[in-house]
């Protein structure tokens, strides 16, 4: 099977500050680190690799450290990745960036299944996915919690999705998408010899001008269709009150309180 | 809005300094050669504005819509068990207050079979007008002709705003669409706005942190955006119903390349989302034994108890348990936190909760600005004399 899978290097911590004058972010200079919801999806092309043959091929769209990301995750098995990086890129929402993996995805070949993790840790939308398919123009299943079998002959691959109160098996032709919900399996570990073997020379860097649309128009910033309008801290209720006293007198007047309220 | 052009040629190294000090986000990067803006831009355009002359220009972008043939807030209806998903009628009523800035219309739109008990509680409960999709291949969910419903409607309705449930459907259907109008849309937003011009002002919280954002799809529509259950209210039954039209699609985009192969219900767990009281615990609590502390709690209050992501992610608590963005929202009339900081996602989870008490030890922790009652202290001493006052006081006449 051919399989593409698609990762983010996501910052290694969500702690941000802003300033409310400027509403600058103070960024801290942290670590970065694959997506952890993208170790899933890369756990569940890796097992159907071992189990029906084929490849298991990365691609991110991101700055050039990026390259990280897909040495991690060739360490855990993949063949090779692909780094969409291009300051045209930069800005992107969901629109442009799906729109961007989408004709990086083009350049691969062939491919059977393109599997993508629930979210990301930083953007958390949850639609890259989605997006990705319509852009690709093939189907795409939400929420996959398993491959349970499939059909080369009929190119048909079958699975259990999540829908909330009802699980779902259904079988879908491929070339198609899975979206996988988080949780799904147990992400195996990126391997020392694997690093060795493979170092450096598995990575490949794709620009604008490799794509099949190179007009600026559809990428970053001017690709996007949503625009943060103004971001600035949130806002706390008006009237609270608090409590005084000692641990003890506070629990005491708590309960005293909960009873006024009629909860007791 | 635009997009802004370097015009390198009179970018020296005096002009790039004089622009990197200048932008108050840290947007322009000068490398020794080019002068390049990064996606920490905000478009604020002081660097067009106050740069040194000719170096940043704005090009105006046409806008790329035009919003009066786009009319009316259109919600798609979600089925449940055997009735619509609450979370539908929530967003309906939502819709009907967005209409009154801009005096659109509201749509229900709904694909299914046997639709016509679910078309009538839409009717009822806001939509002006009902379109329905009903044929016996909508009968089980298959994204693809769901899809392609979805997209019939927005072709030959035109709203200029769509809500969408943020339920497993919603949130993997809403995008597919989305992308086909190659349109936005926000996700999982904890509160909305109209615009009188028709612009829906999507507000929620960003970058993981303490922040919030309001976001807006100017130049494009229709406008999407999903919410989660039990962010708006219930809205009330109406005297006057909306009118039902019935809408067919043609037989090649029923085709699907899904086959439902079964479907399972899962098993019924209390849902979280349903309890009037609840004790929630975060990582004040040091070890899983402790967690007996909230247990008793609980008991002794006839709460369910609830959790915030970190526990979940230690492994003390299903996911199921979880309060937040990622988790459930709750709308209790009375909740308890212990020892939890109130992250930005946990509250966006809990906040239209009535009565919020937070007990903590840091007076500065973020929950005790939604907290209506605040204690600070320490929970393992709060907490058992708290749950034995209670059990005294349930043993007492009122």
């Amino acid at each position: 099977m051919e399989i593409i899978v698609c990762i983010k290097q996501v910052p290694g911590t969500n702690l941000v500050e802003v300033d409310p004058e400027t509403g600058v972010l103070k960024r801290n200079g942290v670590a970065s680190k694959l997506n952890p919801y993208d170790l899933f999806a890369l756990e569940l092309a890796l097992g159907l690799k071992e189990k029906h043959g084929g490849r298991v091929r990365v691609v991110t769209m991101g700055p050039p450290q990026a390259a990280k990301a897909v040495e991690e995750a060739v360490c855990m098995g993949a063949e090779e990745g692909v780094v969409l990086s291009d300051r045209a890129f930069a800005g992107a929402d969901v629109l442009a960036t799906s729109y961007t993996l989408a004709q990086g995805i083009r350049r691969a070949g062939r491919f059977d299944l393109v599997i993508c993790g629930r979210q990301t840790t930083d953007g958390n939308t949850a639609q890259v996915g989605a997006e990705l398919a319509e852009h690709l123009g093939i189907p795409h299943a939400g929420n996959v919690m398993e491959v349970i079998a499939v059909d080369p002959e009929r190119k048909r691959v079958t699975v259990s999705a999540d829908m909330d109160a009802t699980v779902y098996t259904e079988s879908i032709g491929y070339p198609c998408v899975l979206c996988c919900g988080g949780d799904i399996n147990t992400p195996r570990l990126p391997s020392y010899r694997r690093k060795k073997e493979t170092e450096g020379g598995r990575c490949t860097f794709l620009s604008l001008a490799d794509l099949e649309d190179r007009d600026e128009a559809d990428y970053g910033l001017p690709g996007s269709a949503t625009k943060v309008e103004k971001i600035y801290p949130p806002e706390g209720k008006k009237e609270r009150s608090f409590l005084t006293g000692t641990d003890e007198e506070q629990a005491l007047a708590l309960a005293e309180h909960l009873r006024r309220l009629r909860f007791i | 809005m635009g997009y802004l052009k370097i015009h390198q040629e009179r970018i020296t190294k005096a002009e790039a300094d004089a622009l990197t000090a200048l932008c108050p986000f840290g947007a322009l990067e000068y490398d020794g050669r080019r002068l390049e803006v990064n996606a920490a831009c905000r478009m604020c355009r002081i660097c067009v504005r106050k740069g040194p002359a000719g170096c940043m220009e704005y090009v105006e972008e046409d806008a790329a819509v035009d919003k009066d043939r786009w009319r009316g807030i259109a919600v798609f209806a979600e089925m449940r068990e055997h009735g619509v998903h609450p979370v539908t009628l929530e967003l309906l009523g939502k819709a009907r207050e967005l209409a009154e800035v801009t005096g659109h219309p509201v749509y229900a739109v709904l694909a299914g079979y046997r639709t016509d008990a679910a078309a009538e509680t839409l009717a009822a409960y806001g939509a002006d007008a009902v379109y329905v999709y009903d044929a016996p291949e909508f009968e089980k969910i298959r994204l693809d002709i769901y899809a392609n419903a979805f997209s019939d409607f927005i072709e030959r309705i035109r709203p200029s705003s769509v809500l969408v449930g943020a339920t497993n459907l919603g949130r993997t259907l809403a995008p597919r669409v989305a992308a086909r109008f190659r349109t936005g849309l926000t996700a999982d937003c904890t509160a909305l706005e109209m615009k009188e011009n028709t612009d829906l002002v999507q507000i929620r919280p960003a970058f993981g942190g303490n922040i919030m954002a309001r976001i807006v799809t100017p130049n494009h529509r229709p406008q999407f955006c999903t919410v989660r259950y039990k962010v708006f209210s219930m809205p009330a039954r109406r005297e006057k119903s909306g009118t039902v039209y019935r809408l067919e699609l043609p037989e090649e985009k029923k085709i699907s390349s899904f086959e439902v192969l079964g479907t399972v219900e899962k098993p019924k767990v209390v849902d979280i989302s349903e309890a009037d009281v609840i004790v929630a615990c975060g990582r004040g609590i040091r070890s899983k034994d402790d967690l007996k502390l909230a247990e008793e709690l609980a008991e002794a209050l006839g709460a369910q108890i609830a959790c915030t992501r970190p526990l979940v992610e230690c492994g003390w608590f299903d996911p199921k348990k979880q309060i937040g963005l990622s988790g459930r929202t709750v709308k209790a009339k009375l909740i308890v936190t212990v020892g939890v900081s109130g992250s930005v996602q946990f509250v966006a989870g809990m906040q239209g909760s009535e009565h919020i008490v937070a007990i903590n030890t840091d007076p500065q922790a973020g929950i005790f600005s939604i907290a209506s009652l605040g204690l600070v202290g320490d929970l393992y001493r709060v907490l058992p004399e708290l749950t034995s006052r209670i059990k005294e006081l349930k043993n007492e006449p009122v």
